[in-house]
C-alpha cells in the first residue's frame, strides 16, 4: 500500500477561555505515491493545521493518518517539510544546511557530500555552496531549503506557502523548479498556497477547503502540472482551461471570504 | 515632617551646588559650538565630497544621517586633555594657556604699630609664597630697631596664614600695641587691602591674616597635573604601590573576573538551559533568578565578606554572584528565542532530541549568551573595583582606595583611568570574540 491516506481528520483547538476552534472536521484524502496536490482556501480554513498534522507536529482529535500503510505518530525524516522561511539554520554553511538530514542519519560523509553537491547543482546554487545562509536572497533561500529537504530523500514533501514571502519574478522562476523537482524526483508533494494561479500551475490535484470548519470544499484534477514542466509557465496561463478555472476558484473563494466577513459583522 | 524639611534643605544645597557649575557648562558649550563653526567653515574650505549622504535633503530627525563626527570626537578628547592642563598649570602646555596660577613669590610690605603710649614704629614683613611641594629657604632678615621687630613668614600657594607681628616686638598686643597702617596706609581693625595679589586683613583681634591670590587653577591635591600622573604612572609600574606593582594591582583584579565570570557562566548556562527546556526547572528558578537579578551585586558585598572574609575566595563567590544570574537569563532566553519552524524543520529531517540540541538550541541561543557575557564582564569589572574599594589587600580599587587616604591623588586618577581603559578593553574584546564567532547573530 504506497502513497498517503487521510482518514476522516478532525481538530478541535480548545482555547483558554473555554471557547473552541473547529480546525478541521472530517477531512479524507488519498495520495497517491508520486502524485502533486496543492491545497488553496481562505486564511483560517485549516490548511497549516492540516499539514502540520501530517507532518506529525500535531495529534489530531480524530482521524488517522497512514504512509505507505504505517501510523504517522509523530515527525519523521520521510516527511520532509518546506517552510515559508526563516527555518534554515544561519549558523550553518549553505552546504551545512543541505547535509544536514544526511548527516543526523550517520549517512557516509563523502556519499552525502555528493548528494548535496548534486541537489545544490540542480536548485542553481553552484556557486554559493560555502556562502552563509544569510547572505542569500529570499529565493535562493528557498532554494536552500528546496535542496534541504531533497537530500534527505522523504516519500513526501510539505510545503506550507513557500514561496509566499518572494517577489513575483523569482516566485515565478521557482514555480518551474518546483515542477522540474517534481518531475524528476517523482516525489508525492503537498504544496499549500494563497495563490489560486500558483495552485492551479503547481497541482495535479487541487483541493479548496472551506472554513469554519476547515473541510474540503472541492476537488480538481488539472492538467497545468504536466504541461508546464519543462514549459514556459507563461503560456500555460494563456491556456483557455486555466482562465476559466481560475475565474470560477476566485468566485468561490471571493464568496466564503465574503460569508466570513458577513458573519464577523453579525458577530460584532 | 522634618525629614520632608530636611531633604527640601538637601534639594536647595544641591540646586545651588548646580547653580555654581553653570558658568563652566556654559564655556564648555560654547567651546564645543565655536569648534564646531571652525569645522563647518573648514569643511566649506575643502572640495565637498558627494557621497549618497550628502545628497539627501532631509537630515534632520533621519536617524540614518547622523553619525559620530570623528573629528568632533577628537577634539572631544583633545579638549579634555587641554582643560585637565589648563587648571593644573602644566608643563606640557605653553603657559599662555594656564588659568591664571596661585601666585607665587616674595615681596616685602611695613606696618605702622603704635603702642599704648601713642609712639608708633616700622617693622618690615618679608613674605615668601612658595609652590606646593617645594623646600623653601627662609629668608634672613635684621630684626630692625625700634619697638616693632621685623618679620619673615613663608606661606604655601594656596594656603593663607595669620601673622603673629608683635611676637617679637618689644611692645606687644597685650601691653596695647596696634597696627595703624600698612605701606603708610590707614588701616583698623576688620578692615583689609591689597598688596602684591595678596590680600591683608586685620581680624577683630588685631592679628593680621595673609591670603595670596589662589588663582583659578586646581590645587594639585584636587587635580594634579597631567605630567604628575604619568610620573607616578612610571613610579608605581617600576617600584609599586603598598607591596604590590601596578601590573599586579590590575592583574589580580582582572583575575578575579575571568574566574569569578567563568564559574557564573559555567553554573549558570546549563542553568539557563534547564530553565528554557523543562518547565519544572523554570518553575523551581524563576523566584530564584527574579529575586537575585534586580539585587545589585554591591549589595552583596557586605554578607560576602561576613561569609568568606576579604580573601580572593570572598571576592570571587561575588563575582560569581554577579555572572551567575546574568548568564543564566541570558541562556534561558535563548532557548525560548529558539524559531519553532527550526525545531519542526530539524525533526523532520530525522533529527533525534540530543541532535536538536546539539545542532539546533544551542548554537541558536549563542547571540544570547555572548550579549549576556558582554553585560556579565562589564558588571563584574565594576563590582570587583567596588569590592576592592571596601577591603582588599590588592587590586585596582584597593589602589585608589588607599592613595585617597593618603592623599596621592594623582594615583586616585591614574587609577581611574586605568580601570576605564581596561573596561573598555574588555568590552572591546568581548564584541570582537562575538564578530568572530557568532557571525549569524542577528541575521535568523
Ligand atoms: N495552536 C492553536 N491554538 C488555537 N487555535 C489555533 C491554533 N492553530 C490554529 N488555530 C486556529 O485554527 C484555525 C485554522 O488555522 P490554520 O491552520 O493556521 O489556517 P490557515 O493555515 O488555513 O490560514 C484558525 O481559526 C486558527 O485560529
Ligand atoms: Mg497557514
Amino acid at each position: 500500500m504506497s502513497g498517503l491516506s487521510i482518514d476522516k481528520l478532525s481538530m478541535r483547538f480548545d482555547l483558554p477561555n473555554g471557547a473552541s476552534v473547529q480546525a478541521l472536521k472530517d477531512v479524507s484524502l488519498d495520495l497517491k505515491a508520486g502524485e502533486l496536490l496543492s491545497v488553496l482556501g481562505p486564511s483560517g480554513c485549516g490548511k497549516t493545521t492540516l499539514l502540520n498534522i501530517v507532518a506529525g507536529f500535531l495529534a489530531p482529535t480524530s482521524g488517522e493518518i497512514r504512509l505507505n500503510g504505517s501510523l504517522v505518530t509523530g515527525p519523521s525524516a520521510e516527511r520532509g517539510m518546506v517552510f515559508q522561511q526563516g527555518a534554515l539554520f544561519e549558523w550553518m554553511s549553505v552546504r551545512e544546511n543541505v547535509g544536514f538530514g544526511p548527516k543526523m542519519k550517520g549517512q557516509n560523509p563523502k556519499i552525502a557530500r555528493e548528494t548535496v553537491d548534486h541537489l545544490l547543482d540542480v536548485v542553481g546554487l553552484h556557486d554559493f555552496k560555502e556562502k552563509a545562509v544569510y547572505e542569500l536572497s529570499g529565493g535562493m533561500q528557498q532554494r536552500v531549503a528546496l535542496a534541504r529537504c531533497l537530500a534527505n530523500d522523504p516519500d513526501v514533501i510539505l510545503m506550507d506557502e513557500p514561496l509566499g514571502a518572494l517577489d513575483a519574478l523569482t516566485r515565478e522562476k521557482m514555480q518551474s523548479l518546483v515542477l522540474k523537482l517534481w518531475k524528476e524526483t517523482g516525489k508525492t508533494i503537498i504544496l499549500i498556497t494563497h495563490s489560486v494561479e500558483e495552485a492551479l500551475l503547481l497541482g495535479e490535484r487541487l483541493l479548496v477547503m472551506a472554513p469554519r470548519p476547515g473541510r474540503i470544499h472541492k476537488e480538481y484534477r488539472l492538467p497545468f502540472a504536466e504541461m508546464g514542466v519543462g514549459q514556459d509557465l507563461r503560456e500555460v496561463k494563456k491556456h483557455p482551461e486555466f482562465a476559466k478555472n481560475r475565474e470560477e476558484i476566485l468566485a468561490m473563494i471571493w464568496d466564503m471570504e465574503e460569508e466570513i466577513m458577513g458573519r464577523t459583522e453579525v458577530a460584532s | 515632617m522634618s525629614v520632608l524639611s530636611n531633604l527640601f534643605a538637601e534639594l536647595i544645597a544641591i540646586l545651588t551646588a548646580i547653580l555654581g557649575a553653570v558658568p563652566f557648562i556654559v564655556g564648555y558649550v560654547l567651546l564645543i559650538l565655536s569648534c564646531l563653526v571652525v569645522w563647518k567653515f573648514i569643511r566649506k574650505l575643502m572640495t565637498p565630497k558627494k557621497d549618497y549622504g550628502s545628497l539627501k535633503t532631509v537630515t534632520f530627525g533621519d536617524e540614518s544621517a547622523v553619525s559620530s563626527n570623528f573629528a568632533a570626537s577628537v577634539v572631544s578628547i583633545v579638549l579634555i586633555f587641554i582643560l585637565w592642563g589648563t587648571f593644573t598649570g602644566t608643563k606640557l602646555l605653553p603657559s599662555f594657556l594656564h588659568m591664571p596660577g596661585a601666585y607665587e613669590g616674595q615681596f616685602d610690605f611695613t606696618y605702622t604699630a603704635e603702642a599704648a603710649d601713642g609712639t608708633v614704629d616700622d617693622a618690615t614683613v618679608t613674605v615668601l609664597v612658595h609652590g606646593v611641594g617645594e623646600q623653601p629657604v627662609v629668608p634672613t632678615i635684621e630684626p630692625g630697631d625700634g619697638f616693632a621687630k621685623n618679620d619673615v613668614i613663608v606661606i604655601q600657594a594656596y594656603r593663607s596664614k595669620l601673622l603673629p607681628w608683635d611676637a617679637n616686638d618689644a611692645i606687644m598686643r597685650k601691653d596695647g600695641a596696634k597696627i595703624i597702617a600698612i605701606n603708610g596706609q590707614a588701616i583698623a581693625d576688620g578692615q583689609d587691602m591689597n598688596i602684591a595679589q595678596t590680600r591683608l586683613a586685620l581680624t577683630n583681634k588685631g592679628t593680621l591674616n595673609i591670603e595670596p591670590n589662589q588663582g583659578v587653577q586646581m590645587e594639585p591635591i584636587w587635580l594634579p597635573s597631567p605630567e604628575d600622573v604619568w610620573a607616578s604612572l612610571v613610579d608605581i609600574s617600576t617600584d609599586g604601590f603598598k607591596n604590590f606593582t601596578l601590573a599586579e594591582h590590575l592583574g589580580f583584579s582582572l583575575f578575579r573576573v575571568v574566574i569569578g565570570f567563568l564559574l557564573g557562566a559555567v553554573v549558570g548556562i546549563p542553568l539557563g538551559y534547564a530553565m528554557g527546556l523543562s518547565d519544572w526547572f523554570r518553575g523551581w528558578f524563576d523566584p530564584i533568578v527574579e529575586f537575585m537579578r534586580p539585587v545589585p551585586p554591591l549589595a552583596l558585598i557586605p554578607l560576602v565578606i561576613i561569609w568568606a572574609g576579604i580573601g580572593e575566595q570572598g571576592k570571587i563567590i561575588l563575582l560569581f554572584l554577579a555572572a551567575l544570574w546574568i548568564m543564566a537569563i541570558a541562556a534561558r532566553s535563548g532557548v525560548s528565542g529558539v524559531k519553532i519552524s527550526k525545531v519542526h524543520a530539524a525533526y523532520s529531517l530525522g533529527a533525534s532530541k540530543w541532535q536538536i540540541m546539539r545542532y539546533v538550541i544551542i548554537p541558536n541561543s549563542l547571540p544570547e549568551i555572548f550579549t549576556g557575557a558582554r553585560v556579565a564582564m562589564g558588571v563584574c569589572w565594576g563590582t570587583v573595583v567596588a569590592a576592592e574599594l571596601v577591603a582588599a589587600e590588592k587590586g585596582a580599587g584597593m589602589m585608589i582606595m588607599v592613595a585617597s587616604k593618603f592623599q596621592q591623588t594623582q594615583i586616585v586618577i591614574l587609577g581611574i583611568i586605568l580601570i576605564g581603559i581596561i573596561g573598555f578593553g574588555i568590552d572591546m574584546l568581548m564584541r570582537w570574540a562575538e564578530r568572530v564567532l557568532v557571525p549569524w547573530k542577528g541575521r535568523g
